[in-house]
């Protein structure tokens, strides 16, 4: 209970981290969530595909020993408008044999929460296009949803191709369909058995991008009825545990500055960024929110806790640099080449 | 509506012409005129809203969700007016359209990208400030350094071939000129539009590149379906049009004030790790790129002035870079200043994607004339090339001593 506003506080890019505005029943086991900054600022703009880390108020009780020191980490596609600049939304399964984050999300978080966010970041963009196919399976619906509305706005040709184990788990459904009529074939697996893969991927194209996200046997599926397709054609997203779930630390870390020759203590209060300059260090910084990259420093020893929108996974693995002005140490310590 | 339209401003009005020579030369009276007058200013001339103060400067950069850069990001509104090119896939695009060649060129320009020029540029700098002096303490330092360096710096790191090169000032001050109005520095240019095109355009194809550089990066993006091959080029062209003047008159910007601030010169050399930071406080002191255009999406009410769907605004983020509401004493160029957050480079979806490049290019050629050095100062009058976007040099005469 006690690290409800330090992890609040610790909400990066975003100050004081966000408010759940909203929260809503979407479907059987789904809930939606609203969030937006309790000072009604702009949020960082994203691309659709993107996904935020959420930081949820409380520690997880299935989780790895670094996470259980701070709130509960995970990762969630945003399924809301990007025109909409002040507000994100997510959508979260609970996930029965999950580590209790989605258990958290759908029991405890409560609409006036405050919950941290780290990034957003894109893996998963949408490239360019004559025609789509995109196939969810389950709530694999939500970094398709706001690609199908850019497909539209393209003028793109498109279909999605949407399965589920019941039409009553399956979230926004109705607005798909009401939204796209027949370009949304939604197939309920208890009414129609499972996706008919190999008649809607058995012939490869030149032309189309094919976009898959949902369950591992589902992605796996795919892949293997997309084997003969061009190279590139086919984009998956894949949520896996080991992805990113960034340790949050509550307490208090060192900095060394390693040139300048000093070492600052940096509190949970502020970012690294502040800290350093206190310190007296030259860092040039632009956004703040972990999207221009004027602030990314070598990082000579330490495990930066990454939490920028720019950084691929392989930088991000490397350690050795990071966005001062998001960015969050695993450890004691980091030393910066500053 | 009603209630919106009764407690809207008449915001005041201006007949300015921050297009006139004279105000491209010397553009601080106006600006600070403008500043003072409102936070909205109707520039009766051009029929356009126009903001000067930071707090409305930063909040319409950032807002591309209500003012866009697809009608054209000069006075030229792409909605009634056939562009002089076809359109950027950057700057004169919006989201979503503006999103897969930003990715591309931002991952290709990210500061970890840039890591293997660090040592090669360094050395290229060197180079020429090695050259440079060893012809005398008296030049200009314009044509000799912030002219000369990126030149020998940039296209190599793009893949550009050997040929034709000089065309790519020129090329740049029309792009430039282009987004102001229809006037004789437009006229000026006309001549050379087909030619300068003409070769631009061939430089983009993926024929004209080497192999390992930015243009090649960008094809090899294309291969991978991350971007059209007919965007490609275009992409090629975002990188030759917006990443030479730009970097040469910030560089000269820089030069002016270190030639004019001897004691900021003495700071530079005492810590020259703070290069890239003092080349942003000169990007904010000068604003290298003084103005750009938006498009309303809907009617906008800004500081209680409704701008009118479907017209343009006009930003002068040089002056947005001197608000004294947001700056102390704007007016001095100062290394213990922090710049962050100025607008030279922009903000938002369209921020300047080249801005890591322009500040390693900075760097590597401050840090080498830091080195050799020790006092720089002005050897005649400074000379301003007047642009319809850029605030441009023709000469910058200095006296050096070496260290």
């Amino acid at each position: 209970m006690v690290v409800t506003s330090a992890v609040a506080d610790a909400g990066p890019g975003v100050g004081p981290g966000l408010m759940v505005s909203a929260k809503e029943h979407v479907a059987e086991g789904v809930v939606s969530l609203t969030l937006t900054h309790p000072g009604g600022a702009r949020l960082p703009d994203w691309t659709p595909g993107s996904h935020i880390d959420l930081v949820l108020p409380w520690g997880s009780p299935r989780s790895s020993a670094a996470e259980s020191g701070g709130g509960t980490t995970r990762q969630y596609s945003l399924c809301g408008d990007r025109w909409d600049a002040h507000t994100y939304r997510i959508a979260v399964l609970r996930e029965a044999a999950g580590r209790g984050g989605s258990a958290q999300v759908h029991d405890r978080l409560r609409p006036g929460d405050r919950v941290g966010v780290g990034g957003p970041r894109n893996h998963f963009p949408l490239v360019p296009s004559e025609k789509y196919l995109f196939i969810a399976g389950g709530i694999g619906i939500t970094p398709l949803l706001p690609m199908v509305r850019q497909a539209e706005l393209l003028g793109a040709d498109w279909q999605l191709l949407y399965g589920g184990r019941t039409r009553a788990s399956m979230a926004f459904r109705e607005e798909l369909t009401a939204a796209y009529g027949e370009r949304v074939h939604v197939v309920p697996q208890d009414e129609l058995g499972l996706l008919d893969l190999v008649a809607w991927l058995g012939t490869p194209r030149s032309d189309t991008k094919v976009y898959c996200c949902g369950p591992a046997p589902l992605l796996a599926a795919v892949e293997a009825v997309c084997a003969d397709w061009p190279p590139y054609a086919l984009r998956t997203e894949r949520f896996t545990a080991a992805a990113q779930s960034a340790p949050v630390r509550e307490e208090p870390f060192e900095v060394e500055l390693r040139r300048t020759g000093r070492t600052v203590t940096v509190t949970q209060e502020m970012s690294v960024l502040e800290a350093v300059r206190r310190a007296g260090a030259d860092v040039l910084s632009s956004c703040e929110q972990g999207t221009c990259g004027t602030c990314l420093t070598p990082v000579l020893e330490g495990r930066p806790d990454h939490r920028d929108s720019v950084l691929s996974d392989h930088e991000r693995a490397a350690n050795d640099c990071m966005f001062l002005c998001v960015s969050r140490s695993c450890g004691d310590r980091l030393v910066l080449d500053l | 509506m009603t209630e919106a339209l009764e407690r809207a401003v008449v915001p005041p009005v201006s007949d300015a012409d921050p297009f006139a020579h004279e105000v491209l030369l010397d553009p601080e009276p106006l600006h600070r005129a403008l500043r003072e007058a409102g936070p909205v200013v109707y520039l009766s001339r051009y029929d356009v809203h126009a903001l000067a103060r930071y707090e409305q400067v930063h909040a319409a950069l950032v807002d591309w969700q209500r003012f866009e850069s697809g009608s054209g990001v000069g006075l030229a509104n792409f909605r009634h007016e056939k562009p002089w090119r076809p359109p950027s896939l950057l700057l004169e695009a919006d989201p979503p359209r503006h999103d897969a060649p930003r990715r591309v060129l931002r991952e290709i320009l990210a500061p970890p990208a840039l890591v293997r020029l660090r040592t090669a540029w360094a050395g290229v700098a060197e180079e020429l400030v090695d050259q440079v002096l060893a012809e005398g303490t008296e030049f200009d330092a314009f044509a000799a350094l912030a002219q000369a360096f990126p030149l020998r710096a940039f296209p190599d790191a793009v893949g550009l071939g050997p040929d034709g090169r000089e065309h790519l000032l020129p090329y740049g001050n029309m792009a430039f000129n282009a987004f102001g109005p229809r006037n004789d520095l437009v006229a000026a240019d006309a001549h050379r539009v087909a030619e300068l095109s003409a070769w631009v355009n061939a430089q983009c194809a993926r024929e004209a590149l080497s192999e390992d550089g930015f243009g090649a990066r960008i094809w090899a993006a294309a291969d991978r379906g991350d971007l059209t091959y007919e965007q490609a080029p275009l992409v090629v062209r975002s990188l030759l049009t917006a990443g030479v003047d730009t970097t040469v008159h910030g560089l000269a910007a820089c030069l002016y004030a270190f030639a004019t601030h001897p004691g900021e010169w003495q700071r530079l050399r005492q810590r020259p790790e703070s290069a890239r930071s003092a080349f942003d406080e000169a990007v904010r002191w000068q604003s290298p790129v003084q103005t750009f255009f938006r498009t309303a999406t809907t009617d906008v009410t800004l500081a209680g002035t409704v701008v009118p769907a479907g017209t343009k605004i006009l930003m002068f983020l040089g002056a947005a870079n001197r608000d004294p509401d947001r700056w102390h004493e704007p007016d001095r160029f100062d290394l213990t200043r922090d710049p962050s957050g100025h607008v030279g480079f922009g903000m938002g979806v369209h921020q300047c994607i080249g801005q890591h490049v322009a500040r390693l290019e900075a760097e590597a050629l401050l840090t080498a004339l830091a080195r050799r050095v020790e006092r720089i100062e002005l050897a005649g009058t400074p000379h301003r090339h007047p642009n319809n976007t850029l605030r441009s040099w023709a000469s910058l005469p200095v006296r050096v001593h070496g260290a």
